[in-house]
């Protein structure tokens, strides 16, 4: 089936071979000739995005949606230094992208040509790999390995850069068949014998606690079958990160809620008090173990992962078991079954009734208040009036993006679009986009903070232009909340720098962008408001005008461990709670 | 670059050892462009130390090249690099040789030692006592080529030094397993 075309050509035909539907890009002069043969075709929908940045993260928001490679085109020099930010968000979260980059010619290399860049070596350290194809004979197949090494394994970002002139030249392409790379070939299936002793650890456990991550959610939405069937036959209490929320419904009997810095007390706690972790696709972050030495002191640890390096990385752990979360927990279940395992259902009564009272504490509580609206109640009452449709959730980053994990319940994975490792602001509208154009027929919600959205508040053009139905959910109370919260924290309430200044008039700009705008301040009107917003065909722009003081609690203060949590009813000046070592920390 | 210093303040000693050891990793690549880079760049982003650190081709018709990296730092560090290794695309093995302790290594040092009269002659016999050759000479100066382990090349500079030591240049370290088997 091998056919002679163009390098441009083979681009559109490899996306096409691929499975590619929505290709999120931006052209330049780099880039014609791919848009040329883009022109000439159906197959693949190109999304012009309005930044670049936004064709990162609405192909990360597709990709992550759908369990499907996202993928971007984008021009040499500007083109591919603005996708960068996107690069770096897929390669922390684990996201599969592939991105194409144009260059100059290959004799213009290194030359300081007009939007030149060194792209390969800009983007070697935010992309999982990168190439620079300089010979049309390389092109077909690195199209097809790209796509390969970006899904396989622990997925991530891939960079094709590709020269113009090796767009215009010709050569034979091949389809892609049984793509084995010569080197990179993770491995998928755990070593069963550490399977074993881990069942047998299980079985033998007092204080069990999972804590499951974003690996799982990647694994499939099998692997997150398998954790339900394993959480009900074990009887385990189950916490997740906040890449993970939704493997586990957030309506399932065995859930504590998410952990971490903004994680729920009985989570937390959980955790400290454990005497056996089952980590399963999370990578102890430090948003996650606070401090390290502190970490769950008395518990062995178990650590399922399909990245080896993920592994005694921050915290040592007894016993590693190297695989797909998917194929492992199957292991896992099979066994438990199998050899007819019981949890200890004594111990783990008492364990239960401890977490009851660490639960009882009702830590993402709040005051509710009659004339303001809390952003909590906000989330809350999104939640509610969305809960029994399609709903998938996209954030920015910030205290907005903290209230929606905890105060959204996930019950499916792939609907939970977030920043997590990264953390960047803007991240939000474009992945809805994404998200929406994946799922057309699915309500898409992007939870936005008044600042995190001016970021990329350019791409309501492109959520225009292609109909994509999206609601942006703002709540706004003209601060960069979290940073607010910080300064109040560490910096005697010195607001240097976080207060929203010169807002535009939200309703005027969704207006100006030819979609709706709603305005709500009142916590008695707001169902009708969100309900307007949800019945409304087309894209909405939702100004929801929230407590502008409310701190996001709970929250483990930096540098302290996780049973050591600032509580909502927490009365003590809030400055004084961080030591020195601790305001050192981010 | 000092691994230590570049910890986040997260980190803690829980569980880890205060051992601080030097290992000799074999890394063998894909010789493309910019593997090296890959490697190199690896290093610097996470704040690991490079001690040494040598790259040729190795097998022209498979087009492999093998990068032999000198590296200090706790175990786990070290465990750690190899790991961080292993996921660049371009490698096919990372093999710790100090693990096994079962490898040979050597250097190639060339030194420049200027001097006269007495100094001169001293220099020449400590030469033939470390199998050092004179590769060029003039008339108040020598250069010598040494090979061996570094130790063996530290403490021929070091002779050097008070007679009369301008420069030295080394290679860095080349190793391989002892043995019949491969790395």
């Amino acid at each position: 089936m091998s056919k002679i075309m163009t390098g441009a050509e083979m681009v559109v035909q490899a996306l096409q071979d691929q499975g590619v539907t929505h290709l999120f890009g931006y052209p330049g002069g780099a880039v014609l000739p791919i848009y040329d043969a883009l022109f000439l075709q159906k197959k693949i929908q190109h999304v012009l995005v309005r930044h670049e940045q936004g064709a990162a993260h609405a192909a990360e928001g597709y990709a992550r949606s759908s369990g499907k490679v996202g993928c971007l085109l984008v021009t040499s020099g500007p083109g591919a230094t603005n996708a960068i930010t996107g690069l770096t968000d897929a390669l922390m979260d684990s996201i599969p992208v592939v991105c194409i980059t144009g260059q100059v010619p290959t004799h213009l290399i290194g030359s300081d040509a007009f939007q030149e860049c060194d792209t390969v070596g800009l983007t070697r350290h935010c992309t999982k790999h990168n190439y620079l194809v300089r010979k049309i004979e390389d092109l077909p197949r690195i199209l097809h390995e790209a796509f390969y090494i970006a899904r396989s394994g622990r997925p991530g970002p891939v960079v094709i850069d590709i020269p113009k002139d090796v767009q215009f030249a010709s050569g034979t392409y091949t389809p892609p068949k049984n793509i084995q790379h010569k080197t990179y070939q993770p491995q998928v299936k755990g070593d069963l014998a550490k399977i074993k002793q881990a069942v047998a650890m299980m079985a033998k456990a007092k204080k069990p606690i999972l804590y499951t991550g974003g690996g799982v959610v990647n694994a499939g939405p099998e692997a997150s079958t398998l954790l339900r069937e394993l959480v009900q036959q074990t009887n385990f209490p189950i916490t997740s990160t906040l890449m993970g929320l939704g493997a586990y419904p957030g309506s399932g009997p065995n859930w504590l809620g998410m952990l971490g810095m903004h994680g729920s007390f009985e989570a937390n706690n959980a955790m400290h008090d454990c005497d056996l972790m089952i980590c399963v696709g999370a990578r102890f972050d430090d948003r996650i173990t606070g401090r390290l030495d502190a970490f769950s002191p008395g518990s062995q640890k178990i650590h399922i992962d399909i990245d080896p390096s993920s592994i005694n990385k921050t915290v040592m752990v007894d016993l590693a078991i190297v695989g797909d979360c998917g194929h492992v927990l199957e292991d896992i279940v099979r066994l438990w079954r199998a050899e007819a395992h019981q949890s200890d259902p004594k111990a783990l009564k008492a364990w239960w009734a401890q977490i009851d009272q660490w639960r009882a504490r009702k830590s993402f509580g709040y005051k509710k208040s009659p004339t303001t609206i809390k952003p909590q109640y906000a989330v809350e009452r999104l939640y509610e009036l969305t809960k029994n449709r399609k709903t998938y959730i996209t954030t920015e980053v910030g205290q907005h993006q903290m209230w929606a994990a905890q105060h959204y319940k996930f019950e499916e994975p792939n609907r939970w679009m977030t920043s997590g490792g990264l953390g960047t602001m803007g991240y939000g509208l474009p992945a809805a986009i994404g998200t929406q154009l994946a799922h057309p027929d699915a309500l898409v919600i992007d939870i936005a903070g008044e600042a995190s959205i001016l970021m990329n508040i350019q791409e309501l053009s492109t959520a225009k232009q292609y109909l994509a139905p999206v609601k942006i959910f703002i709540l706004n109370n003209e601060y960069m909340g979290m940073v607010r919260q910080w300064q109040e924290l560490l910096h005697g309430g010195r607001y240097s720098s976080s207060y929203s200044e010169a807002l535009p008039d939200f309703v005027k700009l969704a207006d100006a962008y030819g979609m709706k705008g709603i305005r709500c301040s009142d916590p008695a009107q707001l169902d009708s408001a969100i309900q307007e917003m949800i019945d409304h065909p087309g894209a909405v722009l939702f100004d929801c005008l929230v407590d502008k003081a409310e701190n996001c609690l709970p929250m483990i203060p930096s540098g302290k461990a996780h049973n050591d949590m600032i509580l909502p009813d927490f009365e003590e000046d809030i400055g004084k709670v961080i030591d020195d070592k601790g305001k050192m920390l981010v | 670059m000092n691994a230590q210093a570049a910890l986040s303040p997260y980190s803690s000693s829980a569980g880890k050892t205060e051992r601080h050891e030097t290992h000799v990793l074999s890394v063998l690549v894909d010789n493309e462009p910019g593997v090296l880079a890959r490697v190199v760049g690896l290093f610097s982003g996470r704040g690991y130390n490079i001690e040494s650190l040598t790259v040729a081709e190795v097998a022209h018709a498979q087009g492999l090249s093998r990068i032999t990296v000198v590296t200090s730092g706790a175990p786990e560090t070290i465990e750690q690099i190899s790991h961080q290794l292993e996921r660049i695309v371009p490698i096919h093995t990372v093999t710790d040789l100090t693990l096994d302790n079962a490898f040979v290594q050597r250097e190639l040092a060339m030194i420049k030692v200027r001097g006269k009269g007495e100094n001169r002659t001293e220099a020449l016999r400590l030469s033939e006592a470390f199998r050092a050759r004179v590769i060029d000479a003039t008339t108040e100066s020598f250069i010598f080529e040494l090979t061996g382990a570094p130790k063996k090349i530290d403490d021929f500079v070091e002779l050097m030094r008070p007679i009369g030591l301008v420069e030295v240049s080394r290679t860095g370290v080349a190793a391989i397993t002892r043995g019949p088997l491969e790395m």
